[in-house]
């Protein structure tokens, strides 16, 4: 996995909050910094694609590992 | 390109259908749209200090129950606290947020809250039960943004 500059750990949580507090986190960051979202709701992996698209935020890596999703957001 | 709005009007007032508005509400707003919650009749629920929704059984066939149970039986005092709790146990162990904290989401991402003037008046609610920050307006206050708006929902 690539470099990260911070992790939101969203397991747990179900839609639609790993969408909102990434949104949050991504506000703290600066442009081109790259978030880490660690998921458990299944819908986040097209949710992300869908937030990612909206907002012009770059969805750079999405996978599942031993049953949780992880996303690398790079802030636009 | 211009932000994009989100009109909804709010009008029902129990604990599953004030779900609909919040997440809606806020995860628009955390997509970058302006959105407005015109709160009218039993959405107004959703602006008070103290939301203390239910959930009933009741005249929905559609409800999952655990159990089987007879209308009737559903009638009976207590059934329906007894569902709101479970109801709220069943949420709280899938990670489902709060309507509280979906309410603070929606404030903090600056969501416009406008309850009813006329329903408030209606149920002789006073603004001291509602939340502060939110407006008053009738239904041309909706239309002065719905007017405007890429989405509207009624809910």
């Amino acid at each position: 996995m690539a470099n990260f500059d911070q992790e939101l750990d969203a397991s747990g949580l179900n839609c639609p909050l790993p969408i909102l507090r990434a949104k949050k986190a991504l506000a703290s960051l600066d442009s081109g910094q790259v978030l880490h979202i660690i998921a458990t709701d299944p819908g986040s992996v097209k949710d992300f694609e869908a937030f990612a698209k909206q907002t012009g935020n770059e969805l750079m890596e999405s996978r599942e590992e031993a049953g949780k999703f992880h996303f690398l957001m790079k802030k636009s | 390109m211009s932000e994009k709005k989100l009109a909804i009007i709010a009008t029902k007032g129990s604990l599953d259908w004030a779900y609909p508005p919040l997440i809606l509400g806020s995860t628009a707003a955390a997509l970058g749209y302006e959105v407005e919650i015109f709160c009218t009749f039993y959405g107004l629920q959703l602006l008070r200090k103290r939301m203390d929704l239910k959930v009933t059984s009741l005249g929905n066939p559609g409800m999952p129950m655990p159990m089987p149970m007879p209308v009737l039986l559903q009638a009976l005092p207590g059934m329906q606290s007894m569902m709101t709790v479970m109801m709220k146990q069943k949420m709280k162990s899938k990670g489902v947020a709060s309507l509280e904290e979906l309410r603070e989401l929606c404030i903090e991402a600056e969501v416009r809250l406008v309850a009813c003037q006329m329903t408030v008046d209606l149920f002789e609610f006073s603004t001291s039960d509602f939340i502060d920050g939110i407006e008053y307006g009738g239904a041309a206050t909706f239309f002065e943004f719905a007017g405007e708006s890429d989405i509207t929902l009624f809910i």
